[in-house]
């Protein structure tokens, strides 16, 4: 690159700064109000509180707003929806990646327009489809909305499984492999990498979401991480200092896995959106 | 499966591995979007199986009245949010890019926000944007522009823009990382050449960067538009989209679920289906026709 002035780098530093404040004020307001009692939060303003082993608020958040069960919930739809994620991402994968049929091509342009339909733009319709199925209220509902591979996810795993030679195919196919075999033994071990960042991208995102859990799972027993914070901001709402608390037990899992995948889920990011 | 010979296992895996899958993708994706387009023409309620067929008269209707249809005004809001959003997120991809201390760092903190929790979020700022209490307004007062203190939420003219705000919050740091990608697969002798040549830093971005990365940049264009038709959680979970924040999702599904005119809501997001595959198809059209 040409070489940077001193007064531009400055510069870049300053609005980089700027940048950081931005993003970790909110963060860091929240951070701090968590620890305060109620009469504290209102008169100390942005000063950090007078303990930071007041617990108090996460005890309660945890107690009242069903946090636990928040949590449990998540998991479980986490697990059965990104494993039938993977298996059948790397299947379909497989199917139309190595082998040559006439419904391929239909097959891929299924998923392309499939990616088209914005899927809040179809909850009316879809709403009664998870009613037939008898899924309404059930934590299966969002599995079967969550389970379904995506165009991304094909298209990463396709672009993997063209670079793992077809050599490999054939020379386990004269030592007497079954095609099924192939794929166990070869093909899906070697899309691990494509599988470790799907496997993120897809945990944030169905963590993240709002509107499957809070539109086809009202019920109490069923919240998730999500409608368990948002039924925090109802007419009962609690006081900021105990909802501070809640947002921080919630921003905590996906920071960790964050941390400690940033490798994956920036490679991820990029080759889902640029390819 | 075995004793098969390749040929019947080509078959048994091609059924094997790709029922499932189809039927899902037709059951979740085209069966709803069908269903929708044939909804659309009734007056059916959302209960219940009894319905009408009236013809375009939902179509009518939504054109008709501006409180369904002006609910675009505060989409634009969103869509203003995202250009400024892709524009901030190219700037900082491009000085991340170069070499610069801490570049790692930079990075990792201005991508936080998309991985943290959405909803949790929304409430967050929230409480950032309370009128007394919240720590905007007290920041503002700290740093001697207590001029400046506004009633973030409660202002009707603010309120859309402090919404559109949480969006470029969260979304951002994303952009800017999709933008670093595409400007580290630019080779590098390009850039020698540039230097070569003599060529300063705008002109090198003018000439060298920006179009090689043209086209991610109308990607995110397309998804700034598209999800700025599609706004829906910000301006719902922080206020039902009360004080004239609701965006066209939200009168959809209200009309659906609250009002109970499942027909009438079945047309808005047809409506609103088509306007995100004509966008989509302008797009595909801009892209052949320089590709010629």
């Amino acid at each position: 690159m040409v070489r940077t002035p001193a007064w531009i780098r400055a510069l870049q530093y300053a609005t980089l700064i700027v940048g950081l404040f931005i993003v970790f004020f909110p963060i860091y307001s929240v951070f701090v109000g968590s620890f305060k009692t109620q009469v504290e939060y209102y008169q100390s303003g942005l000063r950090l509180p007078e303990s930071f082993l007041n617990f108090d608020n996460f005890a309660k958040v945890y107690e009242v707003g069903k946090l636990g069960l928040g949590f449990k919930n998540i998991l479980i739809i986490l697990v059965v929806a990104v494993a039938g994620n993977v298996l059948l991402g790397t299947m379909t994968a497989y199917a139309l990646g190595r082998f040559e049929f006439k419904l391929r091509k239909p097959i891929m342009g299924m998923y392309l327009i499939a990616q088209i339909i914005p899927a809040i733009t179809t909850q009316v319709a879809t709403f009664s489809v998870i009613q037939a199925l008898g899924a309404y209220n059930r934590l299966s509902a969002p599995i079967l909305l969550y389970i379904g591979a995506d165009v991304l996810q094909i298209v990463i795993y396709l672009q993997y499984i063209n670079s793992i030679p077809k050599d490999l195919d054939e020379s386990a196919m004269i030592e007497g492999a079954s095609l099924f075999r192939i794929y166990r033994s070869i093909i899906f071990p070697l899309l691990g990498p494509a599988t470790a960042t799907l496997v993120i991208l897809k945990t944030i995102q169905i963590y993240n979401d709002f509107y499957t859990p809070y539109l086809y799972m009202p019920s109490q027993k069923l919240r998730v991480v999500s409608t368990a914070i948002y039924s925090f901001v109802g007419p009962n709402a609690a006081q900021i200092n105990v909802i501070s608390a809640g947002i921080l037990l919630i921003f905590i899992p996906t920071v960790v896995v964050f941390l400690f995948m940033q490798r994956y889920i920036f490679s991820g990011v990029t080759s889902g959106a640029v390819k | 499966m075995f004793r098969m010979s390749y040929k019947k296992q080509r078959i048994a895996i091609l059924f094997g591995f790709l029922t499932v899958p189809v039927l899902l993708c037709l059951t979740f994706s085209f069966y709803p979007a069908f269903s929708m387009l044939a909804y659309s023409f009734t007056d059916w309620s959302g209960v219940g199986w009894d319905m009408k067929w009236v013809g375009f008269a939902n179509y009518a209707e939504i054109f008709s009245r501006p409180d369904i249809f002006g609910t675009f005004k505060n989409n634009a809001y969103y869509f203003v949010g995202g250009l400024v959003q892709t524009a901030v997120a190219l700037y900082f991809a491009v000085i991340l890019s170069g070499r610069l201390k801490g570049r790692n760092f930079f990075r990792a903190s201005l991508f936080l926000p998309y991985v943290l929790h959405g909803t949790a979020i929304v409430i967050m700022f929230r409480a950032l944007y309370h009128a007394e209490y919240g720590s905007l307004n007290l920041l503002l007062g700290e740093v001697g522009l207590a001029g400046w203190q506004r009633m973030w939420l409660g202002d009707p003219a603010l309120v859309n823009v402090s919404l559109a705000f949480i969006s470029v919050w969260k979304y951002m740091g994303l952009n800017m990382v999709i933008f670093i990608g595409a400007l580290q697969s630019i080779p590098h002798d390009y850039y020698e050449a540039a230097k070569i040549d003599g060529a300063s830093s705008w002109q090198t971005f003018r000439f060298v960067t920006f179009p090689s990365i043209r086209r991610v940049v109308e990607l995110m264009m397309i998804l700034t538009l598209t999800g700025a038709l599609e706004a829906f959680e910000i301006p719902y979970i922080m206020m039902l989209g009360a004080n004239d924040t609701s965006t066209f999702v939200i009168s959809t599904l209200d009309m659906a679920f609250k009002f109970q005119k499942a027909g009438l809501a079945s047309a808005m997001a047809i409506v609103l289906l088509i306007m995100v595959v004509l966008v989509i198809a302008a797009q595909r059209k801009l892209l052949f026709r320089e590709e010629k």
